[in-house]
């Protein structure tokens, strides 16, 4: 008996994905292994984020039918298992896309997370890069068959940087994680349990510690939004560059969402399943406040070129791949200047170039655009 | 040598015209001829701007912005008219509500400017679909013409429907005779 635990585990332990064979090493996940195949074939994840310890299993949106334990024990696993969290076995087959019992639970997940959502993506900031919204595209309904009320909640305020809708948390616990492995004290967390959880701090407090800024990147919906961007454009008019600068807490390698010259919002820069990128050195991009939040001007940064946005993505559409205006041909066509442009500021007030949005901290308002006093101002 | 399509082409009689032929009068009545069939014929012209044509139900002509029946403004600028047309014609700006604003406001957020600029417009009806909030419509009238391109300009004051509570009248014909039919139902 000692002899055979004893034994070596191969190196890596064969798995099959949809039919698709592939060798990994001992401890992925079988989320992580259905990654590497790409495709149609991975599970959605909506709580896992791989930079988390701990994360996942939450959502249950990622669950696969294991149809083969493994190669010693090739038994099929009796229910749905979360990918997120069962590591893959030697031998171990799974079905993801192929098993009608996996789509159907999948269906039933997303509709389970829309129950208690708003569906306020026209006002959300998050729409358009929204994981909830994809995965209802794809897996959900058009209609509901809740007739309740959906729940709704005392509006907490978390400080100038950071938003709260707490109506549209879908309570994955990553915002938790990475306040408490990225801070050394976290401050908000969920309060109470079953319907009545919610993210909240205590005692009315705000997030202020440096790296907190990260819960909005982490996000998977629109519950945690960046106070600063908020109301001042939509994702897919925004065009994102990728930029760095030389930052002493933090990495400093950023995505900018940008309206010409006006820096409406920095992120940290994402892969293709929406985690954040390691740097050089490995580790997690995560960046600092001060680069998030304060740092709104193009003088600030060095550009590195536009960022690469997935081919079907909203935020492609008028996506240019190169950062060089084309050349101005009228002229060298006419011979001379044309007399008759029409100026489009003269007279139109939309994108006013008096008006720098990023210069402005929190939403504008349309006082703003009126170039009226502000109401707030108005009191005093 | 040239094709010959069809076996109605004639050979153009090149004779010399004898004097009857000269004085063109034969062929001046007919042409009278003609004129004067065309004066109790049906007038296919109409007295604009008097007279309009009917149009069609499903005509897309001139954008309304649309108001609920509180009278608050139901667009909340979510751009999805703006990504939808494919002329970019649309740009908006966007601004939250604030408190005592709720009464002119539907949602949280709102267009604070949006403009629609009817000379790249094609009239698709793309921006009307994409809608989730059924804030836009195309109404049943063609964009009145102008002497600058200023004029073609329209803001969200020239697009927005009359408000129902101070102009009811206005409100009800703005919304147009199909809406009006639907409610007879």
């Amino acid at each position: 008996m000692a002899d055979e635990i004893k034994q070596q585990p191969p190196a890596n332990f064969k798995v099959t994905i949809d039919n698709v064979t592939l060798e990994v090493p001992p401890g992925t996940t079988i989320l992580q292994a259905a990654r590497l195949v790409g495709g149609d074939v991975t599970p959605p994840a909506m709580c896992f984020y791989t930079p988390l310890k701990g994360s996942g299993g939450k959502c249950r949106t990622c669950l696969v039918e294991v149809s083969k334990g493994s190669e010693k024990d090739p038994r099929p696993m009796p229910k749905l298992v979360a990918s997120c969290r069962t590591t893959v076995m030697d031998g171990m087959e799974v079905k993801s896309i192929t098993s009608e019992r996996v789509i159907a639970a999948r269906n039933s997940v997303v509709e389970f997370l829309l129950i208690n959502h708003p569906l306020d993506c026209p006002i959300c900031d998050q729409a358009g890069e929204c994981h909830l919204q994809d995965l209802s595209y794809e897996h959900g309904k058009a209609g509901t068959r809740y007739e309740f009320k959906r729940r709704s909640f005392k509006k907490h305020n978390l400080g100038k940087y950071i938003q709260l809708h707490m109506t549209r948390c879908i309570l994955c616990y990553r915002c938790v994680f990475t306040a408490d492995q990225l801070t050394n004290k976290r401050q908000h967390g969920i309060l109470d349990r079953g319907d009545h959880a919610e993210i909240a701090t205590y005692i009315e407090k705000s997030l202020d510690n440096e790296f907190i800024g990260n819960v909005i990147d982490v996000c998977p919906v629109g519950a945690l939004t960046d106070k600063t961007f908020r109301f001042k454009n939509r994702v897919w008019f925004t065009k994102p560059v990728d930029a760095h600068r030389d930052c002493p807490t933090c990495c400093g390698k950023v995505t900018l969402w940008a309206r010409g010259p006006e820096v409406l919002r920095v992120t940290a820069r994402k892969d293709q399943w929406g985690e954040i990128l390691p740097t050089e050195d490995g580790k997690t991009g995560w960046i600092c406040n001060e680069c998030r939040f304060e740092k709104k001007d193009e003088k600030d940064w060095i550009i590195d070129g536009p960022m690469k946005v997935a081919r079907h993505s909203v935020i492609g559409a008028n996506h240019y791949e190169v950062l060089d205006t084309p050349k101005e041909t009228i002229d060298e066509v006419m011979g001379r200047a044309p007399k008759l442009l029409m100026d489009i500021h003269s007279v139109s007030e939309v994108n006013d170039p008096s008006l720098d949005l990023s210069k402005i901290e929190g939403p504008a308002t349309g006082a703003v655009f009126n170039h009226k006093k502000m109401i707030g101002e108005k009191k005093d | 040598m040239s094709v010959q399509l069809t076996n109605r082409s004639k050979p153009v009689d090149r004779r010399p015209m004898n004097w009857v032929e000269r004085m063109y009068l034969v062929n001046i009545f007919k042409g009278m001829a003609i004129t004067l069939k065309h004066f109790f014929k049906k007038k296919p012209t109409i007295q604009y701007p008097e007279e309009t044509r009917p149009f069609s139900k499903v005509f897309r002509g001139l954008h309304i912005l649309n108001r609920d029946e509180e009278g608050r403004e139901r667009c909340t600028a979510c751009g999805l008219c703006a990504v939808a047309c494919p002329a970019e014609a649309i740009t908006m700006e966007a601004a939250e509500r604030q408190e005592g604003e709720e009464q002119l406001y539907r949602e949280e957020k709102y267009a604070a400017k949006y403009e629609i600029n009817m000379l790249r417009c094609i009239f698709c009806g793309y921006c009307e679909e994409a809608c989730p909030k059924d804030a836009i419509y195309l109404s049943q009238t063609f964009t009145p013409s102008n002497y600058t391109r200023k004029g073609f300009i329209y803001k969200k004051e020239d697009l927005l429907i009359p408000n129902p509570l101070t102009d009811p009248e206005g409100f009800k014909k703005a919304q147009g005779e199909i809406q009006q039919a639907k409610e007879t139902i």
